[in-house]
């Protein structure tokens, strides 16, 4: 019990660090957007990622209608409606109704990714330890953007840029590297968000939906290709 | 903007957030058996972190198109640091550290030009 739960922190330390540099930038750019240090951080407190965030500040920032909010935050954010679903496969027994509820908020795009690819089925305390640091992390890192990040010069705010992407990096490569199928997934998606980002045609399309329609088209060419073998996921708790 | 007009707009993004992830986590109880949408689901968070990956890790460190050609650099060098030490099977921490090296190191170089 207290394994798991110190197993999820250990593994939430470099999202957490991740983090930290992420919404470090997302506190500057709160405080650009004409919000106050600690409204920055009940955002983050209460949101807790990173692409709905940013266009949330924006949003505020014009003063736009609540609907258009909540409307924005619905398709950016669609994507963890599909990792909800996914995770939800690889639940364990002990994971009751109370304890969806809480792990529910703290499914972010890295966590998601951390918890799916640990072998087996998904416990209460290692969920729970995994979501602590992350957390910290990214309120902290807002509060002191929000309050200080001026102060950082642009060679430091530029080096903290890629950390994010270096995390998910490692989730990606280990795993294609290892099987084919997840290297051909992942080759398709990138190829399809690079057309989606660069066609003429599809300029239009904001980031969530392009992020969206990306991930799935490539997860249903993959899974029409390579269909996991039947039982496989049987796994026994 | 006063804080009682901004607690309206904090409300409907948590709210929202909150709601798409709680629900199918809550609701989907059962495992499921159809074979193409387990493949698909399994396939997800991959697809869903390379589309976040590509093309945006090259405007991590404030490239902006058409604009400093020394802020690409330096993402292309933390990319190829970062992938290198994916490749090889680093933990998260590490391969995000080698990604903010790499682009330190392009950054200090290219300072000299």
């Amino acid at each position: 019990m207290r394994a798991l739960f110190q197993k999820g922190i250990r593994h939430g330390v470099p999202i957490g660090l991740g983090y930290l540099s992420v919404s470090f930038a997302f506190g500057i750019q709160a405080i650009a957007a004409g919000l106050t240090p600690w409204e920055a951080l009940l955002i983050s407190m209460t949101n807790l990622t990173s692409a709905g965030q940013l266009a949330g500040i924006g949003l505020i920032a014009t003063q736009a209608p609540l609907v258009e909010m909540a409307l924005a935050q619905f398709t950016i954010n669609l994507r963890y409606a599909l990792m909800s679903l996914s995770l939800s496969q690889k639940m364990g027994p002990d994971m009751g109704t109370g304890k969806r509820m809480i792990f529910a908020f703290g499914n972010t795009d890295e966590i998601f990714a951390v918890a799916m690819t640990q072998p087996g089925t998904l416990r209460f305390p290692y969920l729970a330890g995994l979501m602590v640091v992350p957390y910290i992390g990214w309120s902290l890192g807002t509060f002191l953007g929000a309050a200080a990040g001026s102060l950082l010069p642009v060679f430091v705010r530029n080096v903290l840029g890629i950390a994010i992407y270096g995390m998910f990096l490692a989730v990606v490569l280990p795993a294609a590297r290892k099987d084919r199928a997840i290297c051909v997934a992942a080759t398709i998606a990138g190829l399809i968000s690079l057309g989606l980002r660069y066609l003429p045609w599809a300029q239009g399309l904001s980031g969530g939906y392009r992020m969206i329609l990306c991930a799935v088209l490539a997860s249903c060419i993959a899974a029409a290709l390579f269909p996991v073998p039947d039982g496989e996921e049987e796994e026994k708790p | 903007m006063t804080f009682s007009a901004f607690v309206p707009y904090l409300l409907v993004m948590a709210l929202v957030t909150y709601l798409i992830r709680m629900l199918p986590l809550v609701l989907m109880r059962k495992q499921i058996r159809n074979r193409f949408l387990k493949s698909f689901l399994q396939y997800i968070p991959y697809t869903v972190l390379t589309a976040m990956i590509v093309p945006d890790i090259v405007y991590s460190t404030g490239y902006v198109s058409g604009g400093d050609p020394q802020a690409l650099i330096s993402a292309l060098a933390g990319m190829v640091a970062g992938v290198l030490a994916a490749w090889r099977g680093k933990g998260l921490l590490f391969v995000a550290i080698a990604a903010c090296l790499g682009v330190a190191a392009a950054q200090g170089i290219l300072m000299f030009f």
